[in-house]
C-alpha cells in the first residue's frame, strides 16, 4: 500500500469542515437562512464536528504513513499475523 | 425551489477533486493485473470492511431504504437485522476461508475450482450482464433524481443551456468520474473511494436525522405522529395481517434471512471482491464482520429519514393575514397539489398527462416514496450543509456504480476473456483488457440508462430477471462448500432448475391489488399474496428449495470428484488453520459473537 487512506480522507473532511465553519460564522444570526434548520446554525456546528473528525484522521494517517515508510510493504503470507496498519 | 449557492458548489467540487485525486495518486502503484483487479491483496481489514458495505450503499439502498421506511416503518430494519447481519457473520466465519484460501480471483472462478467449467461460465455470464445493467439502472435513477431536485437547473440557466440536457449531463458526469478513477487505480481506487463515500454519507445524513428528530419532538414525538405498527420491528410479525409489510415470520425469516440476504451477502462478487482484496486470511474473515458493525446502526441513518418524512405535518396552502400601518396583507403560501395530496413530506405521484394525482385501487393518492429522503434534505438543510447532503447523495450513487464496474471488469477479464477468448497472454495484456473492459462496461451502462427512458418497464423487468437468477444461488454455494459429494452437473442443473422455479412461481402468483403482468400472474393466478414483498420472499424460498433438491439428486447420480482435488474448497476436507499466534479476543470468531450480541440488542430496542 502506497498511500494511507486516512490522509486524503482527513484532508477532505478538514477542508469541508473549514468551509462550513467559516460560512457558518459569516452567516451566524441570519434567521431567514436558518429557519429551515429550526434556528440552529447547522453549518457552524456540523462544520466543527467535521473539522474535528478530519483533523483526527489526518493525525492518525500521518502516523500510519510514517509507519508504512519505515517498513517497506511486503506481501503478508496467509494466516500470519501483522501488527497495526 | 432549490437555491444552491457558491458554497454548495464548492463542497461538491472539493469532493470530485478528491475522488479523482485518489485515482491519480494510486496510478503509479498499478503494476500488475493483481494490483489492478485485486488491489494487490494488500489492504487492511478496516478499509475493506467499510468498502464492503459501501459497495452496497448505492442509490437503491439510500433512496430505497428511506422509501421503505416511509412505506413500511421500522419493519424495514429487518433487511439489516435478519437479511444482512447474520449473512455477513456467516460469510466471514464459514465461507471466507474457501473464497480467500482457494486463491480464486473471482466468485465465478471459485465455482470452476469447486465444480466445473460450465457452472462458472453460466455464473460469469449472468453476473457480467447483471452488473452492467445494475450500474445503468443506478445511473438512470441518479439522473432522474438530479432532474427532480433541480440540482443543475441554476447552472444550466446561468450558462444558457437548455434544461433538457440535464439528464445527459448528469449521466456523463458521473460516468466520466467513475470511469477515470477506476481506469487509473483499479479496485484499490474503487475501495478507497468507497470508504470516502461511506464517511460522506454519514456526514450528510446524520445531521438530517438529528434535525428531523428535533423537529418532530424526539423519539416520543415520532412515536406519536406515525401509526403504532410503524414503530415496531417485530411486534405483529407473527401474522401477515398485523404488520405493514404483510409478511409472516416464516416467509420473513426463511425468505429474507436465509435465502435473499445470504444469497446477496455471501455470493455476490460485488461485495465479496472487497473482502478478497485484504492482506491475509484473518483480515479477509474480519472484513464482513467489521462491515456488520456500521450496518447495525444504519437503520438510524437511512430508514429514519423516510419515517420522519411520513411523520412530519403535510404542508397546506395557507393564508396569514397581518396588518402593517393599517394596510392589510394577505400572505398566501401556495403548495402544489403534488405536495398537498401527499403525506408528511412524501409527495403524491402525479400523472404526467392529466396533472392530477394518481390514485390506488382504493381511491387513496399514490405516494412517491422515493422522494422521502431527498425531500427531507431540501426541507431541513440550509445552503452550505445542503451542498454536503447532495454530495453525499451523489457519492452513494457513484459508490454503487463503481462496485459494479470493478466487479464487471474482473469477471470479464478473468472469467470470460482469459478463459474463453485468449488464454496465456502476458499480464500486461490482461491489465490493458481490464482497463478497456471498464470503458466498455460503462458505455453499456450508459446505453442501459438511455434504454430505461424509452421503455418504461425496463428497470422493473431487469430487476425481476435478476431476482430469478440470484434467488437460487446460495444453495449452490452452500452445497459446494459443505457437502463434498456435490458435483458440477448437480450444481449446473440446480441453478437452471432454481431459476426456472423462480420464474414459474412469479408467473403463478400475484400480490393483492396488482394487475397481472410485470407484478406476476402472467401464466395464471393460483395464489394471492398480501404484498409484493411477501411474493418476493416466497419466490426466493421456492427457488432455493428447488435448486437444493435438484442439485442433491443430480449429484447423487453423477460421479463424484476425487477428494484430493477438493482440499481447500470443501469444509470437511480442509485442515483447520493454526491459530496459536493470535490472542483469542483478536480472532474473527470473537468479533462475530460481539456483532451478534449487538444485533440482538438493537432488535430488542426496536421490538
Amino acid at each position: 500500500m502506497i498511500l494511507d487512506l486516512r490522509i486524503p480522507l482527513g484532508l477532505m473532511f478538514t477542508l469541508t469542515g473549514m468551509i462550513l465553519t467559516l460560512f457558518g460564522l459569516k452567516t451566524d444570526g441570519d434567521a431567514a437562512l436558518y429557519a429551515r434548520s429550526l434556528g440552529i446554525n447547522a453549518n457552524l456546528w456540523w462544520g466543527i464536528v467535521l473539522l474535528a473528525f478530519g483533523l483526527t484522521m489526518l493525525i492518525l494517517g500521518r502516523r500510519g504513513q510514517k509507519h508504512l515508510e519505515r517498513q517497506p510493504p511486503e506481501p503478508m503470507e496467509e494466516g500470519r499475523q501483522q501488527r497495526g496498519h | 425551489m432549490l437555491n444552491l449557492t457558491y458554497i454548495d458548489w464548492l463542497i461538491m467540487l472539493l469532493y470530485f477533486a478528491f475522488v479523482l485525486g485518489i485515482g491519480f495518486a494510486l496510478k503509479r502503484s498499478m503494476k500488475t493485473s493483481k494490483d489492478f483487479f485485486q488491489a494487490g491483496r494488500a489492504l487492511p481489514a478496516w478499509i475493506c470492511g467499510l468498502a464492503f458495505i459501501s459497495a452496497n450503499l448505492g442509490a437503491q439502498e439510500v433512496i430505497g431504504m428511506g422509501a421503505s421506511g416511509a412505506k413500511y416503518g421500522l419493519e424495514t430494519a429487518h433487511f439489516y437485522g435478519i437479511g444482512a447481519i447474520p449473512a455477513m457473520i456467516f460469510v466471514g466465519i464459514f465461507m471466507m476461508p474457501f473464497y480467500y484460501g482457494s486463491k480464486a480471483r473471482s466468485v465465478p472462478e471459485f465455482l470452476r475450482m469447486r465444480f466445473d467449467e460450465k457452472t462458472r461460465a453460466l455464473n460469469a455470464c449472468s453476473f457480467a450482464v447483471m452488473t452492467v445493467f445494475s450500474s445503468g439502472i443506478s445511473m438512470y435513477a441518479m439522473a432522474r433524481l438530479i432532474q427532480a431536485l433541480h440540482v443543475f437547473d441554476g447552472l444550466f440557466h446561468a450558462l444558457g443551456l437548455a434544461p433538457e440536457g440535464i439528464f445527459t449531463f448528469s449521466i456523463v458526469l458521473s460516468a466520466a468520474i467513475v470511469l477515470l478513477y477506476i481506469f487509473l487505480g483499479g479496485l484499490t481506487s474503487a475501495i478507497y473511494n468507497e470508504v470516502l463515500q461511506f464517511f460522506l454519507i454519514i456526514a450528510g445524513f446524520l445531521p438530517l436525522v438529528l434535525l428531523g428528530l428535533r423537529n418532530i419532538g424526539g423519539w416520543s414525538g415520532l412515536k406519536a405522529s406515525v401509526p403504532m405498527a410503524y414503530m415496531h420491528e417485530w411486534k405483529g410479525v407473527a401474522h401477515a395481517s398485523t404488520n405493514p409489510m404483510g409478511i409472516e415470520i416464516i416467509g420473513l425469516g426463511m425468505g429474507l434471512g436465509f435465502v435473499l440476504g445470504s444469497g446477496y451477502w455471501c455470493t455476490d462478487f460485488l461485495v465479496i471482491q472487497t473482502a478478497m482484496a485484504s492482506k491475509n486470511m484473518e483480515s479477509a474473515r474480519r472484513v464482513p464482520l467489521i462491515a456488520a458493525i456500521p450496518k447495525m446502526v444504519f437503520p438510524f441513518l437511512v430508514i429514519l429519514p423516510g419515517l420522519l418524512a411520513i411523520g412530519l405535518p403535510t404542508p397546506h396552502t395557507t393564508t396569514t393575514v397581518r396588518t402593517v400601518n393599517r394596510v392589510i396583507y394577505h400572505d398566501t403560501t401556495i403548495v402544489s397539489q403534488q405536495v398537498e395530496q401527499g403525506r408528511g413530506l412524501v409527495p403524491a405521484k402525479i400523472n404526467p398527462v392529466t396533472g392530477k394525482p394518481m390514485l390506488t385501487a382504493s381511491g387513496q393518492p399514490l405516494l412517491d416514496y422515493d422522494m422521502a429522503t431527498p425531500n427531507m434534505l431540501l426541507h431541513f438543510f440550509p445552503t452550505g450543509i445542503l451542498g454536503l447532503g447532495l454530495t453525499a447523495l451523489l457519492a452513494s450513487f457513484m459508490s454503487g456504480m463503481a462496485g459494479n464496474v470493478t466487479a464487471f471488469n474482473t469477471v470479464f477479464t478473468y472469467d470470460l476473456y482469459q478463459s474463453y477468448i485468449r488464454k496465456g497472454a502476458s499480464d500486461r495484456h490482461y491489465m490493458a483488457v481490464g482497463r478497456w473492459a471498464t470503458v466498455g462496461g460503462i458505455l453499456l451502462s450508459i446505453a442501459t440508462a438511455y434504454a430505461a427512458i424509452n421503455f418504461n418497464n425496463i428497470m422493473d423487468t431487469l430487476q425481476l430477471v435478476f431476482s430469478f437468477v440470484n434467488a437460487p444461488l446460495f444453495a449452490t454455494f452452500l452445497l459446494g462448500m459443505f457437502w463434498k459429494r456435490a458435483t458440477g452437473h448437480g450444481a449446473f442443473a440446480g441453478l437452471i432448475a432454481g431459476t426456472a422455479a423462480a420464474m414459474l412461481h412469479h408467473g403463478l402468483t400475484l400480490p393483492i391489488e396488482a394487475r397481472t403482468g410485470i407484478h406476476g400472474g402472467w401464466i395464471t393466478v393460483l395464489h394471492h399474496y398480501p404484498s409484493d414483498m411477501a411474493q418476493n420472499f416466497w419466490g426466493a424460498i421456492f427457488a432455493f428449495g428447488t435448486n437444493f433438491i435438484v442439485a442433491v439428486v443430480v449429484s447423487l447420480v453423477t460421479e463424484a470428484r476425487p477428494e484430493a482435488e477438493l482440499v481447500g474448497l470443501v469444509h470437511s476436507l480442509t485442515p483447520k488453520p493454526a491459530r496459536a499466534l493470535i490472542a483469542w479476543w483478536k480472532r474473527p470468531e470473537a468479533l462475530a459473537i460481539g456483532v451478534l450480541l449487538g444485533a440482538i440488542a438493537v432488535n430488542i430496542f426496536f421490538y
